[in-house]
């Protein structure tokens, strides 16, 4: 195990581990505002952000992920810096807000992820805060009705028990169950009744982490449903059940399919990628004559293969990537002409 | 889980030569469920100013897929059967990378979805023991898919071939390409081919 460890990527690990927990004890004030009964949790997120920045690290070292990496960070902070903060706004709201490319897959894809996904990402935006002691709540002084949020350590806002806000804030991981709760429903149904989901699926890869979900959505509904309608009887079964699943759900964060959340942003480095390519000259293909991509990715990908250990160069000069996928298929063809012809019959 | 059927002793044979541009492949591919009805096959005019000769393209299911290695973000997938799956749509950030790095040219991007879609062998229906939709339908022998003996018998003056040239690169594959028999490999290097 020792000798497939990836030492940089230990390295960059372990100062994110270390700066979250930095963090957390300013945050929270000298742990002051930390509520120990949520100290689980804070392990788990400390090792979840162990390993996700690991798993990232190391996927950055790949050399195709390198050149997006860094031809995205360098293209943004170029000349056509203006251009491309607006067309990243756009591509953040269009793609990662609404992931308006889910819903041209299908529209009950796009639905299903959009409620899934937002429910997830509320409910870490809830939790997390929480666990860290970032975010905590007091009595005012003197009264019995009102609570003051206090973000930081800084007193943020007061509002009444049992209005508007009350309901919201208290019951805002009751919504984001909900929303998870309809999205995991949909996708449940597309993975037990679509016959090419069902060949290619995996039960860790697609299923489980549906069943999460449902069982994290279903106790921390639990949790609510003890105190409104059990009187909290069973308030030591609930809380510890859905600690069990959350928990759980953040030890796989970076092994399983939702590490997908944090490689999605990837797009957007690749959306400027394509559009400074289009503005630059074009790669035109010696088969059909026409353009099909840009010349820098077409020579990007010569270096990005060649670095991978491939050598597509003819050796006529030139290279066989220098081809669109048209010109490659004819050059098969006309290849596996030529050898036909040269045996002296076209079958056999 | 899902239950395979994968019969190991049965391949797939392409004769690109056998091909007369009928689109019949392209309809039945439409119809395999894992391709969310869109055709994966490729049938192209070769040098339609030329000649009248079509070619018809799978994916080869290379050995080293360059296509999974040029991905950046580890969407593209070899199963212990050897095929080399479509994209994985939690994954694929639609960068063309695989598109443009494919030496048999044969991954196709769908924009719109941010997802590449490529032959995956037919995985529903090869993985239960049937063969895939294209060489159920191809009326000219282009496309087979059976036992090796089974296309010695029918074909005795031509050899599967499985490896190829590509300029200096080597490329091995699962899908076989029916050649001048004797022959073991197909060089594509910029117009000089044996």
């Amino acid at each position: 195990m020792l000798s497939t460890l990836n030492i940089r990527a230990l390295g960059w690990a372990l100062l994110a581990s270390a700066l979250l927990a930095a963090s957390v004890v300013a945050g929270s004030r000298n742990l002051q505002n930390f509520d120990g009964a949520l100290a689980a949790y804070l392990f788990a997120t400390l090792f979840a952000a162990f390993g996700i920045v690991y798993r990232y690290a190391v996927w950055l070292q790949r050399p195709p992920t390198r050149l997006y990496w860094r031809a995205g960070w360098r293209l943004l902070f170029s000349r056509r810096f203006p251009a491309y903060l607006a067309e990243l706004l756009r591509r953040l709201v269009d793609e990662l807000a609404l992931q308006r490319f889910i819903w041209k897959r299908s529209a009950k894809r796009g639905l299903a992820h959009v409620l899934l996904a937002w429910g997830c990402l509320s409910a870490f935006a809830i939790t997390i805060p929480l666990v860290f002691g970032w975010i905590h709540f007091t009595l005012r002084a003197g009264t019995i009705d009102v609570y003051e949020a206090h973000l930081l350590g800084f007193h943020a806002f007061d509002f009444p028990l049992g209005g508007f806000v009350a309901l919201n804030l208290f019951h805002a991981l009751n919504w984001s169950s909900v929303l998870v709760l309809l999205g995991v429903f949909g996708f449940l149904r597309r993975r037990i009744t679509d016959a090419g989901q069902i060949a290619t699926q995996t039960f860790e890869m697609d299923l489980m982490p549906l069943v999460l979900l449902v069982l994290i959505s279903v106790t921390g509904l639990g949790l609510t449903w003890d105190y409104e309608l059990m009187q909290g009887r069973a308030h030591a079964f609930m809380a510890i059940s859905h600690a069990i699943t959350v928990i759980l759900f953040l030890l796989w964060l970076p092994f399983g399919k939702f590490f997908h959340v944090f490689q999605r942003p990837a797009q957007l480095g690749v959306a400027l990628y394509q559009r400074e390519g289009e503005a630059g000259a074009q790669a035109v293909c010696p088969h059909t004559g026409e353009a099909f991509a840009s010349r820098m990715h077409v020579e990007d990908l010569k270096q990005v293969t060649s670095e991978l250990g491939y050598d597509y160069r003819l050796t006529g000069g030139g290279s066989h990537l220098d081809l669109s996928p048209q010109g490659k298929r004819a050059a098969l063809a006309k290849a596996h002409l030529a050898a036909r012809n040269e045996s002296g019959a076209f079958f056999g | 889980m899902t239950t395979t059927a994968y019969r190991g002793q049965e391949e797939f044979f392409l004769d690109p030569q056998r091909c007369i541009g009928c689109h019949a492949c392209e309809m039945a591919c439409a119809e395999c469920e894992t391709n969310g009805q869109l055709a994966m096959i490729h049938v192209d005019y070769v040098d339609r100013a030329e000649s009248p000769q079509t070619a018809v393209q799978v994916c080869m299911h290379c050995e080293e897929p360059t296509c999974a290695r040029v991905c950046p973000a580890d969407a593209i997938a070899k199963d212990e059967l050897g095929v080399v799956h479509s994209a994985n749509a939690a994954r694929c950030i639609a960068c063309s990378n695989c598109v443009l790095a494919c030496p048999f040219g044969v991954p196709k991007k769908v924009e719109a979805m941010k997802l590449m879609m490529k032959c995956n062998l037919c995985y529903d229906r090869t993985s239960a023991g049937r063969r895939p939709m294209c060489a159920t339908v191809c009326p000219s022998g282009a496309l087979y898919y059976g036992t090796r003996e089974r296309m010695a018998a029918m074909r005795p003056n031509s050899s599967p071939v499985n490896e190829f040239r590509f300029g200096l690169q080597r490329v091995k594959t699962r899908v076989n390409v029916m050649m001048p028999k004797g022959s073991t490999e197909l060089v594509v290097d910029g117009g000089d081919a044996r």
